[in-house]
């Protein structure tokens, strides 16, 4: 009896331990795909040319060079550009949060006719690929009439930043259908107590969602936030129409390998890749720093923002 | 007398609230998606001109879809490429994340930094940075390199898996797979988040009922685990299938752009993108129709 249940013990240990060995490659395994790229980045981006077609050279090159850097920073005017970018999508980001933030707490709060209809309109906009509405929105804002309110020609908008001003302000912006959806997920969840005793207090509808909703809605607006700063950042579709010719990173990250090897009259696939490779560094660098710094809120975010329930 | 009266004011302002926190939107809706997408409806069965000043449409029928699938070289194979590879994708990125989310839902050690590894991709593997990776010299060589001569590559395990002689369709999937480990992997990490919130939800009642019941964990998984995720699966397909259809590397479109900005006419770009938006809509359609008859509702 007890030598029986001894063996089934032991077997369920060896179980036990073979699969936490199965798991821990498995894991690896898989970190290892998701590091790759950036592997492959980091150490094309210090190789000088002739270590690309030396056989003895897989991963390290033979010394750290850096020059591949100060050429790639110069062409892309790193510090300048850098600091647009920054603007840019922190304006963008704070203003998609502001009207996502209030347009969720409206569908989540309040009961009207049409409501659904609305509603559906959201996921209308999560559907359509950006691709099908691009001409259209770029002829619109190249030659703006304010729909029909300023005089024919109308101005030019491309190149300034108000389509992302107009488009952001009004939860059209990229991906904003799924902020707002998380936005109102997580006010949906929220006690209806909170509001009946702010009413009974006398606070009107925008008091109440300025004092009592936004101090509890904290987390879940900072993983919309978060989520709305990379998805800027990385944005080249919208980013590339409005801002063409403008020093944005992503704009300035896609020409910079040609520009240069046409200046030095030297163009090979070898050298362009580890010029392509040493910008996106540059241009990832500081997504990973934030990312480090705050990842507890982009993955507690979503768990906590009630966007399953 | 009083208390209806009452009651339909504050539903009255209730209503009104609702609307004005909501109005930006409409707004924003009508402007910026809406009129552009009848517009763009419109284009495609015109001939659209830059003149001085603005731009002149000349009504041409049908002829720019009859141009994109008749007569342009690419696009119709692209197009058919395209929504074969996302049926492709979606199950397999599904599955994975569905399998990943339950592995890092277990405790071990280094469980905390596994998922923020798992979901590194969101952060840096979008928009440009995919677009430049997809054509990097660097990476196609060192991906040709691997897919000959890997263990794991899918001419490998092609050859191998002929051998037992497994029908060619599940032969041409399962190899396919394999070539595309990496892009999967790093195509689930929202939907991994969502199973893994998910799994947290389920409560922990049911399985300890489970366990007094003497369920085994294989048991535990068909009967509890699946039901309770199974409205996630529907949720997870359809972001992966809107994600891939929309990704900046999918060949389509970088069609649809190059078309019309490259030359090709505003007026055939705006057809292509129409026939994408209608295979997506058929698409999520059937998808969403059989997926949800397998969902389970707790409530």
């Amino acid at each position: 009896m007890s030598a029986s249940l001894e063996r089934k013990l032991f077997w369920e240990r060896v179980g036990g331990i073979a699969w936490s060995i199965v798991r821990g490659v498995i894991v690896l395994g898989i970190c290892y795909v998701i590091f790759y790229p950036l592997i492959v980045k980091l150490s094309s981006s210090l190789m000088r040319e002739v270590d690309m077609f030396d056989n003895m050279v897989q991963f390290v090159p033979r010394m750290l060079y850096l020059e591949n850097y100060k050429i790639v920073w110069e062409y892309m005017d790193y510090p300048v550009t850098f600091r647009n970018s920054l603007l840019l999508t922190l304006m963008v980001s704070l203003m998609q949060l502001a009207s996502c933030t209030l347009i969720g707490y409206g569908f989540a709060r309040f009961r009207w006719r049409g409501q659904s209809l609305l509603f559906a309109c959201v996921v209308f906009t999560l559907v359509v690929p950006p691709q099908m509405i691009m001409i259209p929105l770029y002829l619109n804002f190249r030659y703006f009439t304010f729909f029909g309110l300023l005089p024919e020609p109308g101005v030019n908008l491309l190149g300034s930043i108000w389509p992302f001003v107009f488009t952001s302000l009004t939860g059209t912006g990229l991906k904003n259908g799924l902020f707002i959806y998380i936005m109102r997920q997580f006010f949906r969840n929220m006690p209806k107590d909170l509001e009946e005793a702010a009413a009974i207090d006398g606070a009107g509808a925008m008091r109440t969602f300025l004092r009592v909703m936004l101090p509890n809605a904290v987390p879940a607006m900072l993983t919309v936030f978060l989520f709305a700063f990379v998805w800027q950042w990385n944005d080249y579709f919208f980013t590339s129409i409005y801002l063409s010719n403008a020093k944005v990173l992503p704009v300035v990250l896609e020409s910079a390998s040609m520009n240069i090897m046409n200046d030095i009259n030297y163009i090979a696939d070898h050298y362009r890749s580890i010029l392509d490779n040493t910008g996106m560094i540059l241009f990832i660098a500081p997504l990973l720093i934030i990312y480090a710094i705050l990842q507890r809120y982009f993955i507690e975010g979503v768990e906590r923002t009630g966007i399953v329930g | 007398m009083a208390g209806p009266r009452f009651r339909m004011t504050r539903s009255r302002r209730q209503a009104l609230t609702g609307i004005l926190f909501t109005l930006p939107f409409a707004v924003g809706f009508v402007l910026f998606f809406l009129y552009p997408f009848l517009q763009s409806i419109r284009f495609s069965m015109s001939q659209l001109q830059i003149v001085a000043g603005g731009y002149q449409l000349e009504p041409v029928g049908l002829e720019n879809y009859r141009t994109a699938i008749l007569v342009h070289p690419e696009f119709l194979q692209v197009f058919v490429e395209a929504v074969f590879r996302t049926l492709i994708d979606v199950p397999l990125i599904v599955v994975f994340a569905f399998f990943a989310a339950n592995l890092l839902n277990q405790p071990f050690r280094g469980r905390t930094l596994a998922r923020v590894i798992f979901f590194l991709p969101v952060i840096m593997g979008a928009g440009i940075v995919l677009q430049m990776e997809s054509a990097d010299y660097m990476m196609t060589q060192l991906r040709t390199a691997a897919n000959e001569g890997g263990l794991l590559s899918g001419a490998v395990l092609r050859n191998f898996l002929y051998e037992l002689r497994i029908p060619e369709t599940t032969l041409d999937y399962v190899t396919s797979a394999v070539d595309r480990i990496p892009e999967i992997i790093r195509a689930s990490g929202v939907q991994i988040l969502v199973f893994l919130a998910g799994l947290q939800s389920i409560p922990r009642s049911l399985y300890e009922a489970a366990d007094v019941e003497g369920f085994t964990s294989w048991e535990r998984f068909w009967l509890i685990t699946l039901p309770m995720l199974s409205p996630l699966i529907l949720t997870n397909s359809i972001y992966t299938i809107i994600d891939s259809f929309t990704v900046g590397t999918n060949p389509l479109v970088k069609l649809v752009r190059s078309t019309a900005f490259g030359g090709g006419g505003f007026g055939l770009s705006s057809a292509m993108g129409v026939l994408y938006f209608l295979s997506i809509a058929v698409i999520l359609l059937i998808a969403g129709s059989i997926i949800s008859r397998f969902v389970f509702y707790d409530n």
